[in-house]
């Protein structure tokens, strides 16, 4: 498998997914609707591996899942679009988006352990996919799982594929569906949180090993983190989400170079680091999201902001850039730290 | 291994013995867990130790065989008299034990222990099938209750609240007084009606718990198709407690059919016997022959046990809350 050439869609340059203004609002009758993403768009260029990087409930997490159409119907409302290679996935039907997913696009989930069935075996949940999607029989198809599992690093795969997800350690598990997310070779990867249930030793080697498999199979890769140590690792390009917008967007050299917003420089600032003197507390953004104002009328980190100026609980900070460097903010922090 | 490993002096062992103790410790623990093959097997590996389901497993075991080979074990045809001369109106309206008939006879001078083995047939294929057509109505209402969602949950929940709303037995007495001629079947459809929400609802519940699941979302972002997610992701995850339900359920399907059989709900030819109507033919007699109701009753509160004991246990070993 892993022999075959690499045939990008979409001449290189040209994005993949381009995500414009996506909006998602939560809501039933008789409550006070909740905008969870609130105009975020971005690319993903074929090959590129694009961050999406905040705390919880900055709606990273929600955004992928309605690139996905994975979102609860009821309730839910998407608006925007999501363009891969030429399609609107947003308003695809379920049927067109279900043969989409697992063949064109594929995610990664965060806990690898609820993500398995656990009543099946690894093999039959491998082959499922490709079942599916490739009109195998299972026959066929447990070859190819077993090359798969070999692919991403599971040793004596051919054993492996009778057992039962609990029987697997928690690294094992998450290259399992690793390998169920690539099995139809799908050109964009969404990888949401793909480390955070593990170890740190068992996090680089999945990290390594994503690494690896975006490069040889020419895969794009959205991943979701709120932890820049990982974006540091593998992204070519950094989206930081505030309150379900971004605010601010660079390489990733330019970000951790010359961070500007004070929320990703918060961010930075809060890692633990080795070289720091010992006894040092960290540095943490003060204040939750909760204490966010709406996004309407203020900028939304406004009251954790420690760069703060009276404009920006009055007006919302118009987004200043373009699809590769931007920035959403009124006083951003000097050109060096 | 850590046997094996030179004692030093035994109040005193170094820091990296004791660690390699508990590092193999540790090893022989996990090989222990190790070789299982699905969440059955070690349910099933629990199980084995369990006395309470030992003794439960033992007592529906016997109870099973006894009911399979009943016509050969039965030393009498239970429909046959072979007592009708011991009996006196006056004197002796129930004939007592006596050589070949270690019971005694009921009034009627039949053999009492051959109607009490053979009567387990009866007994334990109503409460079976009771049980199994009561899964069978509850696992379908509850499957589509959880897989649509919607309009189409409300709607069968709300006519699953409406039957739950009925005290169960007198559901059942009301099921099985339409019937124009009772029989065993009526008894079965009325035990089984009852059972039918109590399934559904827990399965409806235990479904959304599901649907809502990491795999299924996992599963569905492979774009795996929604009648594979229904019945291959959600239904075999979802079915654990409904099956502990209905170890459960079949003994009070066995109670309840005694219970409607008693009151005469039941197969009225009493050339075959059943152990409630038993019960209910002994009626006249509790005051002096108080045995003739005893032993049925003794075999329908052993049999219900047993089942009770299995179902306890088995839903203590499928609950993740108490495993060790």
């Amino acid at each position: 498998m892993s022999t075959q050439p690499i045939q990008p869609a979409v001449r290189h340059g040209e994005p993949l997914l381009a995500v414009r203004d996506l909006r998602v609002t939560f809501g039933r009758r008789g409550e006070e609707p909740f905008r969870a993403v609130d105009g975020v768009s971005f690319d993903v260029r074929p090959g590129q591996t694009v961050g999406l990087v905040g705390e919880s409930g900055c709606g990273k997490s929600v955004t992928s899942l309605a690139i996905m159409g994975l979102l609860p119907t009821r309730g839910n409302t998407v608006e925007g679009t999501a363009v891969f290679d030429g399609e609107d996935l947003l308003s695809l039907s379920a049927q067109q988006m279900r043969d989409r997913r697992g063949a064109d696009i594929a995610m990664i989930f965060q806990d690898p352990l609820s993500s398995l069935n656990p009543v099946i075996q690894i093999g039959r949940q491998v082959t499922e996919v490709m079942e599916r999607h490739q009109g195998l029989s299972r026959k066929e198809a447990m070859p190819k799982a077993a090359e798969l599992l070999e692919r991403v690093g599971i040793p004596d795969p051919r054993a492996r594929l009778a057992n039962y997800p609990h029987q697997l350690s928690g690294g094992m598990r998450q290259r399992a569906l690793i390998a169920m997310a690539l099995a139809c070779q799908p050109r964009l990867l969404i990888a949401d949180e793909p480390t955070t249930a593990l170890d740190v030793t068992i996090q680089a080697q999945i990290l390594a090993l994503l690494k690896d498999l975006v490069v040889e199979t020419g895969t794009a890769m959205v991943m979701i983190t709120h932890d820049l140590g990982v974006v540091a690792g593998l992204c070519d390009e950094v989206n930081v989400l505030y309150g379900g917008k971004i605010v601010e967007r660079g390489t990733r050299h330019g970000l951790f170079a010359r961070p500007r917003h004070p929320y990703t420089v918060g961010l930075l600032d809060s890692i633990p680091r080795l070289d720091a003197p010992r006894g040092e507390a960290l540095s943490p953004i003060p204040g939750s999201v909760a204490d966010n104002l709406p996004w309407d009328s203020a900028c939304a980190f406004a009251p954790r902001c420690s760069n703060a100026l009276d404009v920006c609980v009055e007006k919302t900070p118009a987004w200043e850039g373009d699809d590769v460097v931007g920035l959403r903010c009124f006083n951003p922090m000097g050109v060096s730290r | 291994m850590s046997d094996q490993s030179p004692q030093q002096t035994p109040a005193r062992t170094s820091y990296a013995d004791r660690r390699k103790q508990r590092l193999d410790a540790l090893a022989r623990a996990s090989a222990d867990e190790e070789g299982g093959v699905s969440l059955i097997v070690s349910a099933w590996r629990r199980l084995r130790r369990n006395p309470v389901f030992l003794v439960g497993l033992a007592i529906t075991i016997t109870f099973v065989v006894l009911a399979v080979i009943a016509p050969w074990l039965a030393p009498y045809d239970p429909a046959a008299r072979p007592l009708l001369d011991d009996i006196r109106p006056q004197t002796n309206p129930v004939p007592g034990p006596e050589p070949g008939h270690p019971l005694g006879g009921d009034d009627k001078g039949r053999d009492l222990l051959s109607r009490l083995l053979v009567g387990s047939q009866q007994t334990l294929m109503v409460g079976v099938l009771a049980t199994l057509f009561g899964l069978l109505g509850g696992v379908t209402l509850g499957t589509v209750a959880g897989a649509f969602a919607g309009w189409v949950d409300s709607l069968v929940m709300r006519v699953v609240d409406v039957m739950l709303s009925i005290p169960s037995l007198l559901l059942a007495f009301t099921i099985a007084a339409l019937a124009s001629r009772p029989s065993q079947w009526t008894l079965i459809i009325a035990i089984a009606t009852v059972q039918v929400p109590i399934f559904a609802r827990l399965l409806r519940g235990s479904m959304l718990g599901q649907r809502a699941s990491d795999h299924v979302l996992a599963a569905r972002s492979l774009g795996v198709k929604p009648h594979a997610i229904v019945f291959r992701h959600m239904l075999p995850n979802a079915l654990g407690p409904v099956i502990v339900q209905a170890t459960l359920v079949l003994a009070v399907a066995i109670i309840d059919a005694a219970a409607l059989s008693f009151l005469g709900l039941g197969n009225p030819d009493d050339r075959r016997p059943e152990w409630g109507q038993m019960l209910g033919a002994a009626q006249p007699y509790l005051g002096q022959e108080p045995h003739l109701a005893f032993y049925p009753a003794a075999c329908i509160i052993v049999v219900a046990l047993g089942f009770t004991l299995m179902g306890e246990s088995l839903r203590e070993a499928l609950d993740p809350k108490t495993r060790r």
